[in-house]
């Protein structure tokens, strides 16, 4: 697999790069490295997930791109990118996320004072577990139509509806929604952003397993579940402004992503170095098979390369440039294909149903290469990363739109 | 008290009266011209079993049974001659050709039925109609004609990807049977099975292409262990280990050492298969996709209102037709000469390959998130495309096998007209 260092490393940052690479070989367990392989949807196993939690948030990394003011690290980019790199090196459990990357900003920017102080700490330190409740059955891309009804009821609002596709959920304590407080004029204009403890009167949540057999989307019912007006996040009416905030940080994080996609490619790559190519010799050096991971190879680079540039020019605290949902649709699409290639490479292995195998604790024997029983899962679930958070048709719209003028 | 209140998931998929006028759905409509009047009742009658018998619910209780196929369907297959029907009349059979089978597959395609026809009927039945054993033809066709015996042929190897002549697995000779030893993998269909045919080296290196032999093995033999497990597609299959197990001389297949063209044949005779297989499957999530565009409503229009998507939904169709095309011209080439047999099985495959999975992916793409839950059949279409995609060789494969017997003939001929 190649390896990719950032070119003229200053000596802290060398310095830092090993300081890094020692935490994570002092921290992770070969369990938790096994966590951070068999990830096939967005996450690790949730226990995991948790326990590295604490880990970074004791070491001052719990959310290492946050202000210092809010307990972040002040890392340059080039940092940052460093620490990634490192990461994805050290494959850590992948923790769940949509509480400090997603909602932690918003809360940040829009949020009361007794707010930050009431979640931030808790999401740093892994006590605070939130699901990000945005699409619902009848609005997917077409988010600002959204029908979870929140209703005024003195220092309350009501909530009636429900939440779809909502990761972990079941794993939640906590759930920052968009709701409908208003029906009056533009569909984005009656929108509150609320913030509800999952263990409210009235909420359930419906397991959703996907097509490879995992349960990682949920969906969430609101039957008159009263949240205190005290947990709106922004004005009322207002949420989609706040909401705009956060999608803006969903559509960023290029470097986490082009680091689990060199994954993938790093598990193709060694799967094919061990597999037959059916002839007396090895797949690895199959013409046609090995040119097809030169092209997702080559493509991975190339995001990588650009997503670095993009890191470069951003200034602290600046929001992303508008070109990141160019690198998003292509990192996505090629992130699928990279898992196409995964299955073909070990051909009849792909078959088996072995959910078992891919445990962290006490697996099943494999059937088939051992490298292969993530192969297939993550091809199955990885369809759906062109379609969470909106398809590629929308991101075309929107760049066509925003970018191109038209 | 359920978990969760009962709202049907997909309450906003498509409704009842807006279904699509079956009329106007292809359903192999350009190549409908092919089939003869027996034929086409064939085709209804088994396209009603499956629509009348294997609904996805009815499908999903026999997935999740303990013996993963259900016996009441085999018999009901039985009963319309499903499982006599490409053997030879004075065998037992009802003198069905290749045409009988793509329909018949095409049919299980549409229900994405998992029963193990394509193993004991396509396969077994194959190995047993062109072997020459006449004394284990008299023995197993009966068998599996009239629903009593299923079986499952073990030629995979964990090395031997899709090359069928890279067989590890030794038969050696016995007083007057043989002994074999080895491993096969992913046999699909092996845990039902009554019976196994095994590929088996009985002469020469892994990778000769002389020297392989075939023979039916008792699934029950002494030295025969499996290790059985679902597959993605919603079928069983089993990694069969073959320790020491004795057969008589009259297990073997053909004649000992020239086993491989017995073997390609039957391969490509269960490539083409799945070939009509897949058609069925796609023209199903062509029908569903187009359906659900129709009614799913985003940005106040419905999503077949968008150019994007009615591009892509043409896209499909357009898959669909050409899939319908070439599992139709793999299967009528199945009886030429082995070279020409080959080409055409592996163009089809090769094509099919590609335009399943463009079909499947482009059917949850469009269905969006709710086509990634198990609840909905969608994915499970998908899942049976992408199996078929490696089963018999994936598209890469083929293309390769398409193009070693193109250029030997064809391209030589293209150049010379140029000229």
């Amino acid at each position: 697999m190649m390896e990719f260092e950032l070119a003229d490393l200053t000596s802290e940052e060398r310095a830092f790069r090993d300081e890094v690479r020692l935490f994570f070989e002092d921290n992770l367990t070969p369990e938790m490295r096994r966590a951070g392989r068999m990830i096939t949807w967005a996450f690790s196993e949730f226990e995991y997930g948790r326990r590295w939690q604490k880990i970074l948030h004791q070491r001052g990394w719990g959310a290492p791109y946050w202000p210092v003011e809010y307990g972040g690290t002040g890392w340059t980019p080039r940092q940052h990118y460093i620490y990634e790199m490192e990461s994805m090196r050290a494959s850590p459990p992948s923790v769940m996320n949509m509480g400090k990357t997603l909602c932690a900003p918003c809360i940040m920017e829009f949020g009361t004072p007794e707010q930050k102080q009431e979640f931030l700490p808790r999401m740093l330190a892994g006590e605070d577990w939130w699901a990000q409740g945005y699409s619902e059955p009848g609005s997917g891309s077409d988010l600002a139509s959204l029908r979870l009804s929140a209703v005024s009821d003195g220092d309350h609002y009501v909530l009636n509806g429900s939440k779809i596709w909502t990761t972990y959920a079941h794993h939640a304590n906590r759930i920052f929604c968009l709701t409908r407080t208003s029906s009056e004029g533009r569909k984005q204009a009656g929108i509150t952003f609320l913030l509800a403890d999952m263990n409210t009167p009235g909420i359930q949540v419906r397991p959703l397993i996907n097509i490879a057999g995992d349960h990682e989307f949920n969906q969430v019912f609101f039957t008159d579940v009263r949240v205190p007006k005290s947990r709106r996040l922004g004005e009322e009416n207002q949420g989609w402004k706040v909401a705009r905030h956060l999608l803006k940080y969903e559509h960023s994080g290029g470097g986490r992503m082009s680091g689990e996609l060199r994954r993938r490619v790093a598990l193709v790559t060694d799967i094919a170095s061990q597999e037959s190519d059916g002839n007396g010799g090895l797949l690895i050096d199959d013409p046609d098979f090995s040119r097809q991971l030169a092209e997702v190879a080559m493509a991975l680079e190339a995001i990588e390369f650009a997503n670095l540039q993009v890191l470069q020019a951003m200034k602290k605290g600046e929001a992303p440039p508008p070109s990141i949902p160019l690198l998003r649709i292509r990192s996505r699409e090629l992130g699928q294909r990279i898992t196409e290639l995964g299955m073909d490479a070990i051909a009849h292995y792909a078959a088996p149903f072995q959910p078992q195998a891919r445990a962290v604790d006490n697996p099943e024997p494999a059937i088939g290469p051992e490298d292969g029983v993530i192969a297939t899962p993550l091809y199955l679930s990885q369809r759906a990363s062109t379609i969470a958070g909106g398809t590629p048709d929308i991101q075309h719209n929107n760049v066509a739109r925003a970018l191109l003028g038209l | 008290m359920p978990y969760w209140p009962a709202t049907p998931l997909n309450s906003t998929a498509c409704k009842p009266e807006q279904k699509l006028n079956r009329a106007q759905s292809p359903q192999g409509a350009d190549v409908d011209h092919v089939f003869n009047d027996e034929q086409r009742m064939l085709r209804d009658s088994v396209r009603r079993l499956v629509s009348q018998r294997y609904s996805f619910e009815q499908r999903r209780a026999i997935v999740a049974s303990e013996a993963g196929w259900s016996p009441e369907i085999w018999a009901e297959f039985a009963e319309m001659g499903l499982l006599a029907l490409p053997f030879a009349e004075q065998d037992g059979g009802m003198g069905g050709g290749a045409l009988e089978t793509l329909i018949v597959m095409e049919a299980l395609g549409r229900g994405i039925v998992v029963e193990p026809y394509l193993p004991t009927v396509v396969m077994a039945g194959g190995l047993l109609r062109h072997c020459g054993n006449d004394e284990l033809k008299a023995r197993l066709i009966p068998g599996i004609a009239e629903g009593r015996q299923r079986h499952a042929f073990a030629y995979t190897e964990p090395r031997s990807r899709f090359n069928p002549a890279n067989v590890s697995t030794r038969a050696r000779r016995e007083g007057g049977g043989y002994r074999l030893d080895g491993y096969k993998s992913v046999v699909y269909g092996a845990p039902m099975a009554d019976g196994l045919f095994v590929t088996a080296r009985t002469a020469g290196g892994e990778l000769d292409r002389q020297g392989i032999s075939v023979f039916y093995v008792d699934a029950r033999a002494p030295g025969v262990s499996r290790r059985d497990f679902r597959t993605i597609d919603g079928m069983r299959a089993s990694e069969v280990q073959l320790s020491g197990v004795a057969v008589g001389g009259d297990a073997l297949l053909g004649p000992a050492d020239q086993g491989l063209a017995l073997i390609e044949r039957v391969l490509d005779e269960s490539a083409a298969a799945v070939c009509a297989e897949a058609a069925g499957a796609m023209m199903v999530l062509n029908d569903k996709t187009l359906e659900y565009t129709r009614t799913r409503v985003a940005f106040g229009q419905t999503l077949s209102a968008f150019q994007v998507i009615q591009h892509r939904l043409v896209d499909l169709r357009v898959a669909c037709e050409y899939g319908n095309a070439v599992a139709l011209m793999a299967a009528l080439k199945l009886d030429s000469a082995p070279a020409e047999r080959a080409r055409a099985v592996s163009a089809a495959k090769a094509m099919l390959g590609r335009d399943s999975r463009y079909v499947g992916q482009t059917a949850i793409q469009l269905h969006g998130a709710i086509g990634m839950t198990d609840d909905l059949d969608i994915g499970h279409y998908f899942k049976r495309l992408t199996a078929i995609g490696w089963q018999f060789g994936n598209a890469d494969h083929h293309l390769r096998r398409f193009w070693s017997h193109f250029r030997g003939t064809e391209a030589r001929a293209l150049s010379k007209e140029a000229a």
